[in-house]
């Protein structure tokens, strides 16, 4: 195929900015899919994407516009994968930017923008909805020009809804985006970069990538050059929008190439797949192990379910490589799994996923950070569970974020207070619009996974948008907190603090255990500590009495049916030393509840 | 006058009250006096029908209600007189109802044991449970059945009253105590779901709810101090008095987990593995054993392990160790072991008497008798 005739997109913009409606209108106005075949957002193949409107995994699906073989790269939309945006961005030379025309500029499409701009992207401005009654489109093409540079009338107006001006921007993909470079001969040592992949049951793992140079076909033996991965491509082909298998797949095309490994991991996005026979000398730049940043521990509510919850997480991670386990042992919980997440959202989807897709009950703990920690024998070692913080140590490390909020003028206040409170260090503010302001800080990601979200909406009454990207680590001021149930330790409990919110964090615990743990025939002290030293103090007393009074000839079965439920409430219970504590009240205390989620 | 069966205790509900107390939660008809000759028909037909399951001698006979001494005189006496002979007869009395013709009709029909409701003795509290009789009601009452000859009278009592302090309770126990009864019923106050009690008062006993934890094990001390047997949670039986077992035979067969038939509307009966509670419609009721049929009734199998539980519940409210030859697959011997180390239970060897063997048993300390729903369930397998 001639690259003149070529152009790779991608389609970035805010979360229901439209994105998927858009892609929708391109498969129809390109009669890839004919109108009987329509359904909407034929792109998002999950349940879970289409219902939460969001891409989860990337795709790329070929269409033909007047000649021109167009590829079009579908990108997830979200700040926790912003390493596989990056890598789709990479296969592209252009990308179509929607901003909702009563919505303006928001946090994602900065991020987005400025992800293309720093892969060097032409940039196809669009501003959508103009159908509806609330849109204003010149603001939001004032904000666009603004965010990405150029004019104001360069931007197109649509409605991905009803078509109108769609077919235009077709038109400005072919005339704007430049054609993919790469060594077109045959005999040019082939390079692909694979922008991602997806486990099919019985194929194995199938790569998504885009080729540079030369040309990749079926039976030929293939490297994955930074894993050292070797396997036979066992097909080659495209997608338009179904699989379609080609004899080769030349320098600047768009497809998939079956490889029949059993195992996504062994093939990790941002990799380069070259000959065996024709090796390239050097792989495609931007290759990075990503690292899971958020930890939490997940736990079957029923300890029988163990073995179905080890099952599921196995086969998710063949499609989700950036997914962590390792097994972990409660004494307050059993035996459940820590999981490593890219971030708060991937955790909610996978929770999910297990919950819908594997039909578990499950109890997820509050999220933890991934720390590093200083022994003092001057190993660093990375932590992901508080409860394996080492007592003894000389620094800790935690991972921080930059983060940019955007806020109606009139809310930069309270979010400065918040970004204050949770020890975030100013870095700069813009004015996007007279009235909207970006602000950039670097918040502890810490700070961050603890009820952020919730704050930021409740104090901004939902205006603020938000987005991050993980910054590295720091050093901080954080202690671990213990709690101590009758002076045995709570494993599940423990936390990292900053030594500031050490002390009313451990207090407001305590109460809180206080409350939730059932008086026992002894009294029970809960205590929060720092190493030896307590922080908090709260006693659940001793009962005195339980026993109901009345028992005659007719009061007996109900005697039976309350002991038998009494009976089945011990028999949920945890034994943490000599105390029996009900699987609730660890829940109360651990488990995410509905507010702090997104 | 009785049938071939094995039944040897007989229950009879006698639902007619003067007016509803707030706390109480049991089926009970106010007024229609123009129906107690129905209704004494009507248990007089049930008893009939049921008379098969009845041994050749009964040991008791409870009449519980309501308010059974509030039952037109002539209609009780035509009940108590059809009745048949019981070892130990008991009814239940409501201070207001009982004169000297009354007691005098009871002594005369072979009553032989009479449980009066006094529930306290202070008058701002009796107002509380809506109790129409005074204090003075409550002494009075008891002297028309100590004159009549009753030798052996119970009282209840009610403790943990909205507004009741502990001294308020100590008095209570003191007024108590100077009648002498040979029986004392000490309840702490439930408020049921669903009574005018529960709405008006739910909050307040929360609050207080703490505070009159103590109130149960005041109780226990007082009257044991005071020459009381606590043979049973909430009963006391009294000692002195030359050797007579003041227990309630009728109670004690509830707890030992014997048979027993129920009569009247919610009435319920155990037998043979068989549990059945009578239509609390008091219509319905009626006609059906005007047609000479049984009444309806909600039916309840207890399978052999059922009841195996069952007799294990009751009898750890009993202050006699608990034989455990047919129990022991019923205990969960950790749980016991550690409520031993707690000083809750306490597990005795009984003597087998003249076979010369001895057997395990199983009894709760004072401590765990406190606890005993909690110990109980800790202890069941």
């Amino acid at each position: 195929m001639d690259l003149d005739k070529i152009r790779n997109f991608s389609i970035i913009a805010h979360i229901d900015h439209g994105k998927s409606t858009l892609a929708d209108r391109i498969l129809e106005l390109t009669k890839t899919v004919s109108g009987r075949e329509m359904r909407a957002q034929v792109l998002d193949t999950m349940e879970l994407e289409r219902e939460r409107g969001i891409t989860i995994k990337a795709q790329a699906v070929r269409v033909t516009w007047k000649g021109n073989e167009l590829n079009l790269i579908d990108t997830p939309g979200h700040v926790d994968f912003t390493y596989e945006v990056s890598r789709s961005l990479q296969a592209c030379e252009g990308a179509v930017l929607v901003v909702d025309a009563a919505q303006g500029v928001e946090a994602q499409t900065v991020a987005n923008a400025y992800l293309a701009i720093e892969n060097d992207l032409e940039i196809v401005p669009v501003v959508n909805k103009i159908d509806l009654p609330q849109a204003d489109p010149d603001e939001a093409a004032k904000e666009i020009a603004e965010l990405v540079g150029g004019e104001p009338d360069d931007v197109l107006r649509i409605s991905a809804k009803t078509g109108d001006g769609v077919a235009a921007v077709l038109d400005a993909i072919v005339e704007r985006i430049p054609r993919p470079s790469g060594l077109v001969s045959p005999e040019a040592p082939p390079r692909a970069l694979v922008f991602d992949s997806s486990y099919d049951q019985y194929r194995g793992v199938v790569a998504f990538v885009r080729v540079v140079d030369g040309s990749f076909a079926a039976r030929e033996p293939v490297r994955a050059m930074a894993q050292g991965t070797r396997f036979e491509a066992e097909e080659v082909g495209f997608f338009a929008p179904t699989m379609r298998a080609a004899q080769t797949l030349g320098a600047g095309e768009v497809g998939y190439v079956i490889t029949g490994l059993k195992d996504v991991s062994r093939l990790r996005v941002g990799d380069t797949l070259t000959s065996e026979r024709r090796p390239a000398a050097d792989p495609l730049p931007g290759y990075k192990d990503v690292k899971p940043m958020v930890f939490a521990g997940l736990f079957p509510t029923d300890s029988d379910d163990y073995p179905d919850l080890r099952d599921a997480l196995e086969r998710l991670k063949l499609n989700d490589a950036a997914l962590f386990y390792e097994p972990e042992t409660s004494q307050a919980l059993g035996f459940g799994f820590r999981c490593g997440f890219l971030g708060l959202l991937h955790m909610e989807i996978v929770r999910e996923r297990l919950e819908r897709e594997f039909d578990l009950d499950l109890l997820v703990t509050a999220p933890n950070v991934a720390y590093q920690a200083l022994e003092r024998n001057g190993e660093w070692v990375e932590v992901h569970n508080p409860a394996e913080m080492p007592r003894e140590l000389d620094a800790i490390e935690e991972p921080y974020v930059s983060a940019s909020i955007i806020v109606p003028k009139e809310y930069v206040g309270p979010v400065m207070e918040l970004n204050n409170d949770r020890r975030g260090r100013f870095d700069h503010m813009e004015y996007l619009s007279p009235e909207r302001v970006l602000l950039a800080y670097e918040l502890p990601l810490a700070e961050i996974v603890l009820d952020y979200y919730d704050q930021l909406k409740s104090r901004t009454r939902g205006y603020a948008s938000f987005d991050y990207d993980v910054a590295g680590f720091r050093p901080g001021e954080l202690v671990r907190v213990d709690v101590l149930i009758a002076d045995e330790p709570v494993d599940a409990l423990s936390m990292i603090a900053h030594r500031d919110a050490a002390y009313p964090r451990g207090r407001a615990l305590v109460e809180r255990l206080k409350a939730e743990i059932p008086r026992q025939y002894f009294d029970v002290a809960v205590q929060a500590a720092i190493g030896s030293r307590v922080i908090a103090r709260e006693t659940v007393k001793a009962k005195r009495k339980d026993v109901l009074a009345k028992c005659y000839g007719g009061d007996i079965t109900r005697k039976r049916k309350l002991l038998e439920k009494q009976k089945a409430g011990k028999r949920r219970m945890k034994q943490v030393g000599a105390v029996e504590i009900p699987q609730e009240a660890f829940l109360a205390v651990l488990n995410l509840d509905d507010g702090s989620r997104r | 006058m009785t049938g071939a069966g094995s039944v040897r205790h007989v229950y009879v509900h006698l639902p007619f009250c003067r007016s509803r107390c707030g706390y109480c939660d049991f089926v009970t008809v106010v007024g229609r006096a123009g129906q107690h000759a129905a209704y004494v028909d009507a248990l007089l037909v049930e008893l009939e029908l049921e008379r098969e399951a009845l041994a050749p001698e009964l040991e008791t006979i409870f009449l519980g209600g309501g308010t059974p001494t509030f039952t037109e005189p002539g209609q009780f006496e035509r009940l108590l007189a059809a009745l048949p002979a019981a070892t130990e007869l008991t009814v239940e009395a409501n201070p207001e109802t009982v004169t000297p013709e009354l007691a005098a009709l009871l002594r005369r029909r072979g009553v032989d044991r009479v449980s009066l409701g006094g529930q306290t003795f202070q008058p701002e509290l009796l107002r509380v449970l809506d109790r129409v009789a005074g204090p003075d009601d409550v002494r009075r009452a008891f002297y028309h059945l100590r004159d009549a000859g009753f030798d052996n009278i119970s009282l209840d009592l009610i403790y943990g009253i909205p507004g009741q302090e502990p001294a308020g309770l100590d008095a209570d126990i003191a007024e108590a105590l100077a009648l002498r009864p040979e029986h004392l019923s000490c309840y702490e106050l439930e408020a049921k779901p669903g009574t005018r009690f529960a709405h008006a008062h739910g909050d307040e006993l929360r609050r207080q709810a703490e505070a009159m934890e103590s109130y149960f094990e005041r109780v226990v001390e007082t009257l044991v101090g005071a020459g009381y047997r606590w043979y049973e949670t909430a009963n006391f039986a009294r000692l002195d008095v030359g050797g007579r077992d003041l227990r309630s035979r009728h109670n004690l067969a509830y707890w030992r987990g014997r048979d027993y038939l129920g009569l009247g509307i919610s009435s319920v009966s155990t037998v043979r593995g068989r549990r059945w509670r009578t239509t609390p419609r008091l219509g319905v009721y009626l006609a059906t054993l005007r047609a000479g049929r049984r009444p309806p009734r909600e039916l309840e199998l207890l399978p052999e392990p059922v009841r195996r539980a069952e007799r294990f519940m009751l009898g750890l409210r009993l202050d006699e160790p608990l034989p455990l030859a047919e129990l022991a697959d019923e205990v969960d011997s950790a749980s016991l072991e550690r409520l031993e180390q707690l000083g809750l239970a306490r597990t005795v060897s009984l003597d087998g008497g003249e076979t010369g063997t001895s057997a395990p048993a199983l009894r709760l300390t004072t401590k765990g008798r406190l606890l005993g729903d909690a110990v109980t369930a800790d202890l069941l397998a």
